[in-house]
């Protein structure tokens, strides 16, 4: 098994898309798409660091083992974030302006959007 | 321990020794994405809270510091993933200017950090007593934007009269804020000094095209710092813009 070396012109093509993807993030960041500002933001986030790890850090070239424990990685953050947060959305919280934040020390409600 | 050259008795081949030390710092990077993740997960359900005070806060946030502060840490990534190839094809001074390059890079974001944390100082923007909103002009900085400051008090003064906590849930903004580029930046630092040793190996004429482990390992770090800031820029940075 020999290794892999990622040559300097896929580097290149990354960062390119890299800058892109900068560049999209914050000229959306000043239109305004309502609900999906920050669907737009993470999809170009998640996007962006799907490329860092793929390339620049080899794991497109790395053993299945390792693939493995980057997946599980993944995996294990969906748990904490999935659930987390469903548990969050289903809460009758009440968070009404001008209530003091002494009444209510916990701050909750939707966690759609934002 | 028993030891060949660069190869450690526990292993057969120099090619299996760095695959198992590549795997340890992916399972050490696992247990960061949790640690960041819990930290990302705490900022969702504030925000989404408190989406009023939060948005005040990143507006606040200088959107061209932030923004060159990402390309300066992708570049930094570009220089860092060259360093490796330099390594792989034995270009030995290249892996010297390469690692230079990357910690140069990593030492710029770190200053403008530095720049911004200060502003937030000059704005009564730290959480805890004396913490306001409300730009205080008693204090007029040189880089102070007057029509940028009169956007925001105005912003601050309608929010205000809907919700008279809104100085309350900014702190949670400014605190969750200095959290996570804190620690960001703590990364930054332990990073910079892990490059500080590579060079200092580099010089030495240490990898090579047969051992090249610590460019690697160091670069899997450098590339997840790289990630949290991908996904700290815009969340923290980039809300409410559209105003």
């Amino acid at each position: 098994m020999s290794e892999h070396i990622v040559s300097p012109k896929v580097y290149l093509a990354i960062f390119a898309a890299l800058m892109i993807g900068t560049t999209l993030t914050v000229w959306a960041a000043f239109q305004n798409f309502g609900p999906f500002n920050i669907v737009i933001a993470l999809g170009i986030a998640t996007i962006k660091a799907t490329l860092v790890v793929l390339y620049f850090m080899h794991a497109r070239y790395s053993p299945k083992r390792t693939q493995l424990v980057i997946v599980c990685a993944i995996f294990w953050l969906a748990i904490m974030l999935g659930l987390t947060l469903s548990d969050y959305d289903t809460r009758p919280h009440e968070m009404q302006p001008g209530v003091s934040r002494l009444e209510h020390p916990i701050g909750g409600g939707s966690c759609v959007g934002g | 321990m028993h030891r060949t050259g660069d190869l450690y008795g526990q292993f057969e081949t120099l090619e299996q020794q760095k695959q198992t030390a590549s795997l340890g710092m992916w399972v050490f990077l696992v247990t960061e994405v949790l640690f960041f993740g819990g930290m990302f997960l705490t900022y969702t359900i504030n925000r989404s809270a408190f989406s009023t005070a939060f948005g005040i806060g990143s507006n606040t946030l200088d959107i061209a510091l932030g923004t060159g502060n990402t390309v300066v840490l992708i570049m930094s990534s570009l220089t860092m993933a060259m360093a490796v190839w330099s390594a792989q094809v034995g270009k030995k001074q290249l892996v010297s200017i390469f690692l230079i390059a990357t910690l140069g890079l990593g030492t710029v974001f770190l200053g403008v950090k530095a720049i911004e944390y200060k502003q937030k100082f000059d704005h009564h923007l730290i959480p805890g007593h004396g913490f306001d909103m409300k730009y205080h002009p008693t204090h007029p900085m040189p880089g102070d934007d007057p029509k940028e400051l009169a956007l925001e008090n105005k912003e601050v003064e309608e929010a205000l009269a809907h919700d008279p906590d809104i100085n309350f849930h900014g702190q949670l903004y400014f605190s969750l804020y200095f959290g996570m580029t804190g620690l960001h930046a703590l990364h930054m630092i332990i990073g910079a000094g892990l490059l500080l040793w590579l060079i200092k190996g580099s010089f030495a004429g240490r990898f090579t095209p047969q051992y090249n482990t610590p460019v690697e390992i160091v670069g899997l770090y450098w590339h997840f710092v790289d990630i949290v800031w991908i996904f700290l820029f815009p969340l923290l940075y980039l809300i409410d813009r559209h105003r």
